[in-house]
């Protein structure tokens, strides 16, 4: 893959296995956002070659859910519209079954209540919470995560881990983030993409299931290593 | 309740100012007619002033409408095609360099005396504006919107009319107000270049005939028909806006479950 000019990577083989949550570490500028953006189809002005497997046989296209930094909710709809987005820019209108399920997802992020509010008159997690909300109504079978709790404070970082570890257990999901620390708490799987050229290390299992504790020794312990990793490719 | 209070005070503080300068040059009545006189002849010439009056009024909202409609439409389709964008911006951006008041004559000619070339001269000067903030609002569509609106498969058609169109709204709504604002002046220019009715055709007869109370007094009912046009069409780009009031509130708002 190529972008303007530049080789962001080369013969890169990434395998994500369903129904797990596969975490790429690395730092800013390496590629990991241009690698997501690949795998969602919106990555318009890269020169891409390559080819993208599904273990269905199907084409990738189209069916990934796609999780941003920001929340990019639309200012003008009201909480429960942005989470129906997808059926009302597919179909134009929405179906009540659809209106049932958007508010149940909206009751799974504790946010209910403010479904007919606008974006702005919620705090910056609420807001995300919704963007989670709208990302399991697509119900797509790849997830794709780009530092989705990197913008919010330390301690709504943390809720919104466990929340979404809670929600999309058993998913297929591929995270990207710069925080060692988050991808060992969530992942099944985690590698560090670096180099230039980048590339991708070999995989990293933690033991235990998902959500686990910020103080369970196998974390800290993989946290340190990881860090001195990334510090190292700084250097 | 104090800004209406300061309002009063600054509209009183600069009639007395008139008055004051009309007791010390003791100007005549047809030079400089005081606040009182222009009042007492407003009171006693409404009904043809209104009948004027109407006829601008009707000038400028016919020309609000379709400068609005044709210039919305016209940064739809710059917005849309690409081909059109590359050929046509050029020329509406040099076409600007043309007074649009010089071009009143003409109109005149082609569209006779009637209100047809003052909706023209209206439309002509508001297209623009509208265009331009329309095409800048739909070209400024946040990157991620699209991105997003794109993983959620969303076709060409709904991304312009879903996303597109909602995020240019607040552009939409400060083309309209500059066009609600310079509008009138479209009306009446056509109106003093040449026609039988309306508020420019009475200034203009009114000063030849050194009845400057009576001029006074239209532009007075001139003024207030522009604010008021202005505040109504504020007033609609707002409520096309609702978001952007409660984005600036909701600091202030805090939670209330």
């Amino acid at each position: 893959m190529h972008w303007q000019q530049h080789c962001v990577f080369n013969n890169l083989d990434l395998t994500l296995p369903s129904g797990q949550w596969t975490s790429i570490l690395g730092q800013s500028g390496v590629g990991k956002s241009s690698l997501l953006q690949l795998l969602c189809g919106i990555a318009d002005e890269a020169d891409i070659r390559g080819t993208i497997h599904c273990s269905d046989g199907r084409p990738l296209q189209g069916r990934v859910a796609w999780m941003a930094q920001q929340d990019l909710l639309l200012p003008w709809l009201s909480v429960l519209d942005n989470v129906l987005l997808g059926a009302r820019l597919q179909a134009g209108k929405v179906t009540k079954e659809q209106i049932e399920q958007a508010r149940y997802l909206l009751s799974q992020v504790e946010l209910a209540d403010r479904a007919s509010d606008r974006p702005a008159q919620l705090s910056g997690g609420q807001r995300q919470r919704v963007a989670l909300a709208r990302t399991l109504f697509q119900d797509q079978p790849l997830v794709c995560m780009d530092e989705p709790f990197s913008a919010l404070d330390a301690i709504t970082r943390l809720k919104l881990q466990d929340l979404a570890a809670e929600l999309l257990a058993d998913r297929t999901v591929l995270m990207i983030t710069h925080d060692p620390l988050e991808a060992l708490r969530l992942s099944d799987r985690i590698q560090v993409l670096q180099g230039r050229p980048a590339r991708l290390s070999e995989t990293l299992e933690p033991d235990g299931a998902a959500p686990r504790a910020i103080d369970n020794a196998e974390v800290l312990q993989h946290q340190a290593r990881l860090l001195k990793l990334l510090a190292e490719e700084a250097a | 309740m104090m800004r209406l209070l300061r309002a009063l005070i600054i509209a009183f503080g600069l009639l007395l100012s008139w008055q004051l300068v009309v007791w010390l040059t003791e100007a005549p009545r047809f030079i400089l007619p005081g606040p009182l006189l222009v009042l007492e002849t407003l009171c006693n010439q409404f009904p043809l002033l209104m009948r004027h009056a109407g006829v601008t009024l009707a000038e400028i909202l016919l020309g609000l409408l379709l400068g609005t409609l044709l210039g919305l439409a016209s940064a739809l389709s710059l917005a849309t095609w690409g081909g059109l964008r590359r050929w046509l911006l050029p020329v509406l951006v040099v076409s600007q360099a043309i007074p649009v008041f010089a071009l009143a004559p003409v109109l005149m000619l082609w569209l006779g005396y009637g209100m047809a070339s003052k909706v023209a001269m209206a439309t002509l000067i508001i297209y623009f504006p509208v265009t331009a903030a329309c095409f800048d609002g739909l070209r400024q569509t946040p990157s991620g919107y699209l991105q997003l609106a794109r993983t959620l498969g969303a076709g060409r058609r709904a991304q312009l009319l879903q996303v597109r169109l909602p995020a240019a709204l607040p552009a939409f709504g400060s083309g309209l107000r500059v066009a609600a604002s310079v509008a009138p002046i479209g009306a009446v220019v056509g109106e003093w270049v040449g026609s039988s009715t309306g508020l420019g055709y009475l200034m203009l007869n009114a000063n030849a005939r050194m009845q400057v109370d009576l001029m006074f007094a239209a532009l007075l009912v001139l003024a207030v028909m522009a604010l008021a046009l202005y505040f109504s069409v504020n007033l609609i780009a707002r409520r096309l806006t609702p978001w952007l009031d409660e984005s600036t509130s909701s600091a202030t708002r805090g939670y209330t479950p």
